[in-house]
Order: C-alpha cells, then structure tokens, then sequence
C-alpha cells in the first residue's frame, strides 16, 4: 500500500477517534480510541493488517524519535526540576524499579498460581 | 555582518531550523549509541535531548522557537499511537494465551508505577503540581499527556517525567532482571512495556524479538488501560 494512503488511513483513524472523545467527553485521549478502532477494523478485514505492517513499520521503528520534542521540554522546566530534584530523580528511579518489578512478579505468581510451567516460546 | 545576523536570526526562527536539529542530533545519538555497542548508559533519546538543550541555550534560542519546527515530529506521536494497532493485531494470537496474567499484571503495574511515584514525591515534598504531573509517567507520551491534562497535571512537565521513566526503564530494566532472576521473555517484555512504554519497548526488541513482542503488547494496551484507571484511583484517592 502506498505510504500516502497509509498516513491518511491514520490520520483518519485518529480525527475519528478525537471526535468520539470530544463528542461523548471520555477521559481517554483520542488516539487510543483510533487505535482501538483500527485492531477492530483488522479483525474484522484480515488482509488489510499485512497490507499496512510495512509501511507501518518505518514509523514505529523510530518511535524513540517522536519523543525527543516534548523531552526537550525540560528546559522550560528547568527551575522547578532545580527546587525539585531530590523528589523528583528519586520518586521516578524508585517507581520505575518497582513498577517493572510488580509487573514482573504479578505475571509470574498468577503464572505459578495457573500452574503453566512456561510459556512456550 | 547585519545580514549574517538576520540570516541567523530568520533561521533559528524558522520551522526547519527544529526539524533539521531534532534529525541531526537523533542521527548522530543513534551512530554514538552503535558505536558504544548498545550500552543503555548511550540511550540515544537521553543523547538526543541532552545535545538540543546545550545546543538551544548556547544560541540562546528558546524552546518555542525549537518547537515551531519539531512540533511536525512531535505531532507523528498521534498517528503511530493509532499504528500501534499493527503490531497488536499480529500477537492477539499470543494475548489469548496469557490474558489473565497480563490483565491482573497490567492493572497493578500501571497503578504501582504511577501512584508509588506520587506517594515518593509527596513523601520529599514535592509540589502537587509535580506529583500529578507524575501519575501517568509510564504511559506513551500522548496519551499520558492527555491523562495529566485533565487530572490537573502540566501536559509538558508529564512529557518530561515519561522521557526520564522511559530512559530509566532502558538503562536498569536489563539489570533488575538479572538481579531478580526473572528470565522468562513474555514477563520481562510485559514489565519493560507496562513501565517504560515505547523506550521499553525499543529496548525489549534489542534483547529479543519475543520480549519486544510482548512489551509492545502490554504498551499498547496499558496505553488504554491507564487512561481508564488512573484517573478513577485518582479521584478515588482524592476523595478519601
């Protein structure tokens, strides 16, 4: 599929999921909705997936890229990250140790609780 | 010597002067980051951000001029949210067989990583503004901007936190692992997705494609799992 109708194809995917956001006023931002509505689509119209995954693929290949605009934010926080620092470096180093080891241990207990020795790779 | 000086002053004021940073910096972070041979200490989100602000405050430009221009980055954030459909779809197949560890494992890693952070801050006196800005750190930059927007958090300083979280996660995610003992790739990549979203998903896909896998997965879906939660728990809280 051409790169063109792909960008459109998401772009309209997003505008339609603004909308619903907009319209029926849900706290959720209106690309998770056009994200949702697409896997819909895809379920729904199976070739339609292998068609988009290679152009699809450049975008998200570089997702680390899209990030780096809003990172660069930081200098505009600058004054408060100085008064801040202490709470801030330690409260996202300690939340993010234990956010990824919650998740871990969650998924192996109820993987142990469900007796499945592994999950086959 | 006027006409080069307005020649800059026209530049650093245009939209390109920010696009071509962005690329530029990003390009030679990544080829600094290959040559470091992948070590997480060279992220090359971290690079990336850590050159423009040098560079910006060494010309004096401020981070709206930059912004003129790299908002047209920024903004490929919505669609490739939307595109994240594309990966989902082809691991349904592997969703089936794991959705009651991943599902209980989403919602506690999503409330832990976020309400922890806010209860960490509060503890060392941070601002209110900075402990709501914080609650959705884990989640892709959009949607967690949008989460903080209407919690009463600053969309811009939460973009800031979800950078810092992601680049966390990259650089000791391997290394809690190891410590840990917890080897299997589908839980690995779920905790790499669930608490550092896309950098954690980067980094997932270098160890292995099946860690990457699941980690895109668990961002995925705990991009619209925690745009439900975190603002219920917050009321929640708020209201005790």
């Amino acid at each position: 599929m051409p790169f063109l109708t792909v960008i459109t194809i998401l772009l309209v995917y997003q505008l339609v999921g603004e909308l619903i956001v907009l319209s029926l006023d849900l706290p959720i931002p209106g690309p998770v909705i056009g994200m949702l509505l697409l896997l819909l689509s895809l379920i729904i119209k199976k070739p339609f997936a292998t068609q988009l995954e290679k152009p699809t693929e450049l975008l998200l290949s570089h997702l680390s890229l899209l990030f780096i605009p809003a990172g660069v934010g930081i200098m505009v926080h600058l004054v408060r990250l100085q008064q801040e620092w202490l709470a801030i470096s330690v409260a996202l180093l300690v939340s993010t140790i234990l956010g990824l080891l919650v998740t871990a241990w969650t998924m192996m207990a109820i993987y142990r609780l469900l007796n499945w020795k592994k999950v086959e790779s | 010597m006027t006409n080069q000086s307005t020649i800059w002053v026209y530049l650093s004021a245009s939209p390109l002067f920010g696009l071509a940073l962005t690329l530029i910096c990003y390009l030679l972070a990544v080829n600094i980051y290959n040559k470091g041979h992948g070590n997480p200490l060279l992220n090359p989100v971290a690079l990336s951000i850590l050159m423009i602000v040098i560079i910006l405050s060494l010309f004096e430009i401020s981070y709206h001029a930059y912004f003129s221009g790299a908002q047209f980055i920024h903004f490929l954030l919505g669609p490739a949210t939307v595109a994240l459909a594309i990966p989902l779809y082809f691991q349904l197949g592997k969703l089936k067989k794991v959705w009651i560890p991943l599902s209980i494992a989403l919602v506690l890693g999503i409330s832990f990583s976020g309400f922890s952070a806010y209860y960490i801050a509060q503890f060392l006196g941070a601002s209110e503004q900075t402990m709501l800005s914080m609650i959705p750190k884990s989640v892709t930059a959009p949607v967690a901007m949008g989460i903080s927007e209407k919690n009463g958090g600053l969309p811009a300083l939460t973009a800031v936190f979800v950078v810092i979280t992601g680049v966390i996660g990259a650089v000791v995610g391997g290394w809690v692992f190891k410590v840990f003992r917890i080897k299997d790739d589908s839980v690995k990549g779920v905790a790499m997705g669930v608490t550092a979203h896309g950098l954690g998903t980067a980094r997932s896909f270098q160890i292995s494609p099946q860690m990457g896998a699941f980690a895109g997965l668990a961002m995925a879906l705990s991009a619209s799992v925690s745009a439900l939660i975190l603002p219920l728990i917050l009321s929640f809280i708020q209201n005790i």
